[in-house]
């Protein structure tokens, strides 16, 4: 497939190497910045070109007469939709998707239906991690909690501490404490190893679990592995950018709010659109405002600043000021892997949120859904089983048939409507979403042939 | 030199404009035959159509577009040579009042105050009591608004003078694209609310003269009658409960009417934080007041008391004046709170005086926000009223005017005093003609008028009521020396 990206900033970047990493996509990226192309022509298997994204001259060097789908994602609102715009008009391009982050244009639902914009699809990075912070605020023992299908299923990453039920018991027990409620733990980790979870591994304190379930038992499922959390009440956001203010807007109504802004116009922006929020100018790494502002009876501390070293120190500072839960924004992976001390209780990389949405798109046949986990190392993914039963390896077998490889494992199945936790006996059928769990990002190819039809 | 004759080539077309208004009485005195207030009146109007002609004329070289700092000039000028005009009548014929006197009976009558110092108002010929509701209704939207409404010559420069006119803290909210149609729009609305005024108290029994007389005052909430005995002389329940209604509906801003009106939805009242103060103040403060009257015993009935408090208090603190009761025989406590509210209730843009519903919200913010600043120091907290961010330069000047407002009352009441005026007459009669609501407390209560002033303190209050209705800067910053700086 041939894929054209607009943009070569952190996230344009991100996705051109995703979509670069399989063999049957061809990526070109285009950006202003001749010395960013370069640096992204060393790195990763695309080509580049030069120019501004929306002139039609340029978009015709970078080769949108024959491109599949088109993706912008410059900084600009205005030149990503100006650029669908025009390969719409002028090249007939068949899937165009686009980054819209101003709330004020993607509020107007006519503006994106069919004849108006000729955006097929946008994206706005911004908001999904708003949701993203938000079901983490509103589940405070997750680590991690990424949605399949629609949001039926949750894949749900936590602790295990003591005062679970399940704790120091063996998986196969899970059935005696919740027998109607269905859930499946999907991977364990152990001291960072992977232990594969089967009927008589025991879960112990300190665990990382990974387990799935259809919504509404997300939160029966958590106090197995945890002793219940108490709710968080008082929330306090570091930056006041577009996602901290987003933020700010979508929790005000339901906790108490404070967001640390440094600017001070733009803190004045922002405290003049907010309703309940406390607004504060000063800066996160700041012990004394921190003190002042009752750090250590604040239940979640979000660092959402545009600079990631600052999210990674102010959340250390709230969590060693007495801060229940910290969380820190970081966008380089490698970032992530330092906090597993457990310093910053959760990391969001905006990047695999966004990323996850991007390839739901993207990826036109099986794969709708990727979620990056443990950063980056394991992965989940929604496949939809296409073919019939003479053509396909899955279809019509049982899951304990099949020819997984090792540390891959079938987790849950969505039919129609019908959300099915996977047992060793549960048979495949055509256009099912099959949910999995990777613990070995690597093992995606040998699964993608398994389930591609002939 | 050159402004201020431009300012009064500008004056002398208000003159000119200000003649046709006597269409009014003239019209009075032909439909009950008086004569003589005929003539009067006609050679008034021809006084001020030369005068103003005169000035126009003579001053047409000079004639230039306004500048901002002539719009404060020609309000204040304009204010005076207006109610010099308008006191003419009645020195030359009934009620042959003396100059200081018709000069009061003028100003309260255009600043809405609606103290008179006239009694024997029921025998007045027609015409006399025609035209002191009528100047209150001309004060009540302003005269300048008018004009800039029909006078194309105000044209571009008119927003300096509305805005030096209109009462109110936040001026720049335009209806309209033009200011002219602004002007119109306000005028529009507040002629349509009148005539339906007039028609309600009809219903409710009055006489279609008395109806035009109390039409005009209400909306103005002015508080000129044509008895002596103000309402009470109808001792009307329909009569008061269509008075309280409309002297409510004049104390919203003119400009939510016409959102309402112009869109057909009555939700641009409820998005108006002025309104919903208005509407809950007053509730509480009926509720309050008819408690403390009730437990004094001063009437036995509980019905009674809430009617008369009710009317009382809505009449006073929309700053009309009307009196169906003497509140100076209730407890002191009611009394004074009803003085109180006549400071804070009446809306920004409506015909109320005092120091505006919206400035004493934006005080009482202003100290919400002190206290929430002591225990977040670092907090960003814009002052909001109903939504909208109040800027800080807006929230210092409503502090500056405050400030200034409370000390004018102060340096009033002791001139008062300094005439041998007893000490809660003086404050009464101070705050009562600053927030231009007409009756106070003692000598100046509700059962008297304010003919018993002395000739001085008759001049004081005239300061007090212009003061009151220009908002004290407009006027003020005339004797500031950076105004006549070049």
């Amino acid at each position: 497939m041939k894929v054209l990206i607009l943009g070569a900033g952190q996230v344009g970047r991100t996705a051109a190497w995703h979509l670069a990493r399989e063999p049957d996509n061809e990526v070109t990226v285009i950006d202003t910045d001749e010395e960013i192309l370069r640096d992204l022509q060393g790195r990763i298997d695309v080509r580049t070109v030069a120019g501004n994204a929306s002139y039609p001259a340029v978009l015709e060097a970078a080769g949108i007469a024959d491109t599949d789908i088109l993706v912008a994602l410059t900084s600009s609102d205005e030149v990503n939709m100006v650029a669908c715009e025009i390969a719409s008009a002028l090249y007939r391009t068949p899937t165009k998707i686009a980054r819209i982050r101003a709330p004020e244009y993607t509020s107007q639902d006519r503006l994106f239906a069919a004849g108006a914009l000729a955006v097929d699809v946008w994206i706005s990075p911004e908001q999904l991690v708003t949701e993203y912070i938000e079901r983490l605020i509103q589940h405070p023992g997750a680590l991690q909690i990424v949605d399949f299908a629609d949001g039926r299923v949750r894949l749900v990453g936590m602790l295990a501490r003591k005062g679970g039920l399940l704790v120091g018991q063996q998986l196969r027990t899970l059935r005696d404490h919740m027998p109607n409620a269905d859930a499946r733990i999907a991977a364990i980790y152990r001291k960072g190893r992977f232990v594969p979870p089967e009927g008589e591994t025991a879960i112990e304190e300190g665990d990382e679990i990974f387990f799935v379930a259809a919504r509404d038992n997300i939160a029966r499922m958590m106090g197995e592995i945890t002793r219940t959390e108490e709710r968080v009440r008082k929330v306090l956001i570091a930056g006041g950018g577009n996602i901290g203010f987003r933020l700010a807007r979508a929790l005000e109504k339901q906790y108490q709010v404070k967001l640390i802004e440094r600017d001070a116009q733009r803190a004045r922006r922002i405290a003049e659109r907010l309703e309940a929020t406390i607004v504060l100018h000063g800066d996160a790494q700041d012990e004394e405002l921190l003190i002042e502002e009752n750090i250590d009876s604040t239940d979640v501390f979000a660092a959402v600043t545009n600079s990631e070293e600052a999210n990674v120190l102010s959340a250390m500072l709230a969590k060693r000021l007495g801060a229940r839960k910290v969380m820190a924004l970081i966008n380089r992976p490698t970032y992530g892997e330092l906090m597993e001390n457990r310093s910053i209780d959760v990391t969001i990389s905006p990047q695999t949120v966004f990323i996850g949405t991007l390839l739901e798109h993207v990826r036109k046949g099986d794969v709708v859904r990727v979620h990056s986990l443990r950063s980056g190392s394991a992965e989940a993914l929604e496949t939809v089983v296409h073919g019939t039963q003479d053509r396909s390896r899955v279809i019509g077998r049982r899951i304990e048939e099949l020819a997984l490889p090792a540390g891959a494992a079938i987790v849950a199945i969505v039919r129609v409507e019908q959300v099915i936790i996977a047992h060793h006996d549960t048979r495949i059928e055509p256009e099912d979403h099959v949910i999995m769990f990777l613990a070995d990002r690597r093992q995606v190819d040998a699964v993608q042939r398994l389930f591609h039809s002939e | 030199m050159r402004s201020i004759l431009a300012v009064i080539n500008v004056l002398g077309a208000l003159l000119a404009l200000f003649s046709a208004f006597f269409v009014l009485p003239v019209a009075t005195a032909l439909i009950y035959g008086e004569t003589a207030e005929l003539w009067n009146y006609l050679q008034c109007a021809g006084l001020s159509l030369t005068v103003g002609l005169a000035l126009l004329l003579l001053t047409r070289r000079y004639r230039a577009e306004l500048k901002p700092r002539d719009g404060y000039l020609l309000v204040s000028l304009s204010w005076l040579a207006v109610t010099l005009v308008a006191a003419l009548p009645m020195m030359l014929g009934a009620p042959h009042l003396s100059f200081t006197d018709a000069y009061y009976e003028s100003m309260s009558g255009l600043s809405t105050t609606g103290a008179t110092v006239i009694s024997g108002l029921d025998s007045l010929p027609h015409t006399v009591n025609l035209w002191r509701h009528a100047l209150h209704w001309l004060g009540g939207m302003g005269i300048i608004v008018l004009a800039v409404a029909i006078l194309p010559l105000l044209g571009v420069g008119g927003m300096q003078m509305y805005r030096a006119e209109a009462p109110g803290p936040v001026k720049d909210a335009k209806l309209t694209p033009r200011i002219t149609e602004t002007a119109k729009a306000l005028w529009l609305v507040y002629a349509g609310i009148t005539v339906a005024c007039m028609i309600a108290l009809m219903l409710a029994g009055m006489g279609p003269f008395d109806a035009v007389c109390h039409a005009f005052s209400a909306m103005a909430l002015g508080g000129f009658s044509n008895h002596d005995s103000s309402v009470a002389f109808y001792n009307s329940a329909a009569i008061e409960s269509v008075l309280m209604i409309f002297m409510v509906i004049a104390a919203i801003n003119f400009s939510t009417h016409f959102v309402a009106i112009r869109r057909g939805d009555p939700s641009a009242y409820r998005r108006d934080p002025e309104a919903r103060w208005v509407v809950i103040w007053l509730a509480v403060s009926i509720l309050l007041l008819t408690v403390v009257v009730y437990q004094s015993g001063m009437h036995e009935n509980l019905g009674a008391t809430l009617r008369q408090v009710a009317f009382m208090t809505i009449s006073m603190a929309t700053t009309t004046g009307f009196v169906t009761a003497d509140y100076s025989t209730w407890p002191v406590f009611a009394a004074m709170w009803m003085l109180f509210l006549t400071c804070v209730i009446p809306s920004t843009g409506s015909t109320g005086g005092g120091i505006k519903l919206f400035r004493a919200l934006i005080l009482i913010k202003q100290f919400a926000r002190e206290m929430f600043l002591l225990v977040h120091p670092q907090a960003v907290a814009p002052l909001r009223i109903g939504g909208q961010v109040v800027a800080n330069r807006v929230a210092f000047s409503v502090l500056a005017f405050i400030f200034v407002y409370f000390i004018s009352i102060v340096v009033l009441t002791f001139g008062l005093l300094l005439t041998g005026m007893d000490f809660v007459s003086a404050f009464t009669a101070a705050v009562s003609s600053m927030n231009n609501a007409g009756p106070g407390l003692g000598l100046v209560g509700p059962a008297t008028n304010y003919g018993v002033l002395s000739d001085t303190q008759t001049w004081i209050c005239t300061l007090a009521m212009f003061l009151g209705r220009i908002e004290l800067f407009t006027f003020l910053v005339l004797f500031s020396p950076t105004f006549w700086r070049k």
